[in-house]
């Protein structure tokens, strides 16, 4: 059953209730903590559920005592970053989900703040991207996409997500690496998943790109052709080769991670950085991370923080490239 | 044969005590959520994905069918009485169905729609039991050249709702196409028309559109002439339910609705609401009472458009169930559902999840029948909402507008953007523009374009796309006919019978 405050929460996030007297401030809790969750999305997407799911695992495993999750969604993130980052500040019982999206979203939108402002926690999963083509294609391999790529991009129209988005990135990646000028690109960008995988089933596009969850089961009943992921190794159960292996040297994962706001004390910071870490090296962790799809990629802390930079630095450059930044 | 043994065999499932309580559940919640604008099927399903952790799959997925459906009945009843959409879906439904209500027909307006939308329901569900395999080759073979003429064909069907002036109704049009581009465009990723605020990157729901132009710019129209001693509102004429002249002009209009809807519904880039357009055009054209179009209401003009927004609601969990494509927000938030059980949903998903599958589709056969059993009664009440005096009905329109906008995103700017449009929709009304053609510009004019566009992107700008495919081609044959046979065919009649004191060389 749904119990009491799951309910009041949900009915105070949409808003029914019209107000969130829903503050269940640290007096009544016993000994685990209460936190706090931000997502800057709207419920039901990728950031939606990674939140719900740590606060579903973080709750079974008696790590915290409940949660709250605020979602303040709109334009990858960039309305709620702002609020997170002024309204947030110094709440060192909060965390913010966002991923290489937002990073994306910040270029793209040239959005006043960015993510070096909030204080990086944890890396925790990812998705890596696939490289598909619909089963009647001549394409059987990466290479002979690649090769048709070169001989004139504008014949290989390629769908995937939302212009500027990691699937956009990726395309753009292996254009570099192959040596084509990204602004010849013949991207077809699509709103959903749903709509992109109709297009390669219909056979409308030469080939699509998009987390490998999107795709499996099509590759699995054989309606599209898997030439290879962007994982950094081989996978089990995928029988198709990394982006690496195929020659072109990409590697990209879709990832996400939590966040606490700016100004938090050291000790605050660090319990933070423990208590995820405790999560996600539990066991309830890992199965929803299976059920998901989600592959694990837990960096914390100062690890997290350089990555962040090398990763946005790559993300500008690309985004650079295809004319959007 | 083997489809009826897996349906009879999906009802074993949905006829278990806890599941029924889990669909009467679902739909009554779905029929509250859509009666509020602003709160729709798919944010309640994501609020309510973590009991996904403890309830079994076939419960939830009957929970989520029912608010689903709910969702679809509850919409009409606010779009009908106070002239509120709840959902986008319903929007059309508004036109006719709250003329109807002033004029003392709500209460036959929500039966029909009650009616209509479970007799849509049903057919449609009977397609996704029977016909899913065949309608979804069909909508696959939509790609981006075949869309953009189908959008063609609506523009060309949906003139009709332009009003008496098309001039007027032009410039409510392209006012819509302009409030539909705010946002980041979706091919190149640059912002449009948002002047710098991070709020419209997403755009502007046209949920607040509908309510803004409709509702609110309506209230202020009335007390603007309050004491004018116009547009008295009659709570009830004649019998509450429909009358035998009533059933007689709904029945054709639920089964047209129906089959335009149910295909729409299906295609990976459908959508409810052009569904919705194209049989309130369809109606209008083939009533015998024209002249109560936009007028006292003609019952048509609720009947079509309910029974093809509900039909295609079944359309969309065609290509969800067969092939695991989700092709509406609800759709995809399902998806993520199966997901939490760690069930991939893809084209293998009828095979491995038969039980499953079988038994939401039996489910959804119940959530009907006891959605047309909640609702029926419930007209009786819904209709005395109207012997509320003017200024506090109005007034509880605008609470209600305003509390529904902002459950959408909790975001202050969206209230002033419904106010905004308020006062654009009472200006409207004062200078006779119609506003329907706004929503109508919003939805399609957006959608035109990036099909248009990707159409192009595949093709390399070549243009012969849209008339070497097939498809494509027949769609805008459609159009073209649409379009300039009545003018044809008034031409050629217009010569028959001056033809014989009008012979060559005669004058």
């Amino acid at each position: 059953m749904l119990n009491r405050r799951k309910f009041l929460t949900s009915t105070a996030a949409a808003g029914a209730a019209g107000f969130a007297a829903l503050h269940f401030t640290s007096a009544f809790a016993q000994d685990a903590p209460q936190i706090q969750i931000f997502v800057p999305a709207a419920p039901g997407g990728g950031w939606d559920q990674t939140a719900r799911t740590i606060d579903q695992v973080l709750r079974s495993e008696k790590l915290i005592s409940g949660s709250q999750i605020t979602n303040v969604g709109g334009a990858g993130g960039t309305v709620g970053l702002p609020q997170f980052v002024n309204q947030w500040n110094g709440k060192g019982n909060s965390l913010m989900v966002a991923g290489m999206v937002m990073v994306g979203a910040i270029i793209a939108n040239k959005s006043a703040n960015n993510l070096t402002e909030v204080t990086p926690i944890a890396r925790l999963t990812g998705e890596f991207e696939a490289l598909v083509v619909p089963a009647a294609s001549p394409f059987k391999t990466a290479a002979d996409f690649v090769a048709a790529l070169k001989a004139d991009p504008t014949k290989v129209p390629v769908a995937g997500g939302s212009a500027g988005g990691s699937d956009h990135i990726l395309f753009g990646l292996i254009a570099k690496t192959a040596g084509v000028p990204a602004t010849n690109l013949s991207y077809v960008p699509f709103a959903g998943g749903g709509e992109a995988l109709s297009a390669l089933l219909g056979n409308q596009v030469a080939a699509g790109i998009s987390g490998y969850g999107e795709f499996a089961e099509q590759v699995k009943a054989g309606a599209l052709r898997l030439l290879a992921i962007s994982a950094d190794k081989r996978q089990d159960g995928i029988d198709a080769p990394t982006l690496k292996e195929a020659g072109i040297d990409v590697e990209l994962f879709n990832w996400r991670g939590v966040f606490a706001p700016p100004g938090v004390s050291d000790a605050d910071k660090a319990a933070m950085v423990t208590l995820i870490e405790t999560m996600a090296k539990s066991e309830a962790w890992a199965t929803e991370c299976k059920n998901r799809n989600w592959t694990q990629i837990l960096l914390t802390g100062d690890d997290y923080a350089r990555f962040l930079t090398e990763d946005t630095a790559r993300i500008t450059a690309i985004l650079k490239d295809l004319g959007l930044a | 044969m083997e489809t009826l043994n897996q349906l009879a065999h999906g009802f074993s499932v949905a006829f278990t005590p806890v599941n029924l309580m889990w669909c009467l559940l679902g739909t009554t919640l779905g029929t509250a959520i859509g009666v509020l604008p602003g709160l729709g099927p798919a944010l309640t399903i994501a609020l309510l994905l973590p009991i996904t952790y403890q309830v079994a799959p076939e419960a939830s997925f009957i929970l989520f069918a029912g608010i689903y459906y709910g969702a679809m009945y509850g919409g009409s009843t606010t779009s009908i009485l106070l002239n509120t959409p709840g959902e986008s879906a319903t929007i059309v439904t508004a036109l006719e169905g709250n003329r109807m209500a002033r004029s003392g027909r709500g209460g036959a307006a929500l039966a029909t729609s009650a009616i209509g939308s479970f007799v849509a329901g049903t057919i449609g569900t009977l397609g996704v039991a029977f016909l899913a395999p065949i309608v979804v080759k069909f909508a696959l073979a939509f790609g981006p050249a075949e869309y953009f003429s189908l959008m063609v064909l609506a523009f060309i069907t949906v003139s009709a709702v332009l009003g008496s002036s098309s001039v007027r109704g032009l410039t409510s049009l392209f006012a819509g196409f302009v409030i539909g581009m705010i946002g980041v465009d979706l091919q190149t990723g640059q912002p449009r028309f948002t002047f710098g605020m991070g709020e419209l990157l997403d755009g502007v729901d046209v949920i607040i559109v509908a309510v803004g132009l409709f509702a609110v710019g309506e209230t202020l129209y009335m007390a603007s002439r309050r004491y004018a001693g116009k547009d008295e509102i009659v709570p009830l004429k004649g019998s509450l339910y429909m009358t035998a002249a009533e059933w007689g002009r709904s029945w054709k209009a639920w089964l047209r609705g129906a089959a335009i809807g149910f295909p729409i519904g299906a295609m990976p880039a459908g959508g409810a609401e052009i569904p919705t357009f194209l049989s309130y055009a369809i109606e209008k054209k083939l009533s015998k009472h024209k002249e109560e179009f936009g007028t006292v209401g003609a019952i048509e003009g609720v009947a079509g458009p309910e029974a093809a927004n509900n039909a295609s609601a079944a359309g969309v969990l065609v290509p969800m169930l067969t092939l695991g494509l989700p092709t509406s927000a609800t759709a995809a938030i399902m998806l993520s559902a199966f997901q939490s059980y760690g069930i991939n949903p893809g084209p293998l998903l009828l095979t491995t999840q038969a039980n499953l599958v079988w038994g939401l589709i039996a489910s959804l056969f119940i959530a009907n029948v006891i959605l047309v059993i909640l609702n029926l009664p419930l007209i009786g009440l819904w209709v005395r909402l109207l012997k509320i005096p003017a200024p506090q009905l109005y007034a509880g329109i605008l609470v209600f507008a305003t509390v529904g906008t902002y459950g959408i995103s909790q975001s202050p700017i969206d209230l002033v953007i419904l106010y905004l449009l308020g006062a654009a929709g009472f200006l409207m009304r004062r200078f006779d523009f119609p506003t329907a053609p706004v929503i109508i510009g919003m939805i399609l004019g957006p959608l035109a374009e990036t099909q248009f566009r990707r159409a192009m992107t595949i093709s390399n700008g070549d243009w012969s796309v849209f008339y070497t495919h097939k498809l494509s081609l027949t769609l805008l044959v459609l159009a073209f006919i649409g379009l300039a046979g009545p003018h044809i065919w008034a031409f050629i009649e217009h010569r028959r019978r001056r033809g014989p004191e009008h012979v060559p060389g005669d004058a």
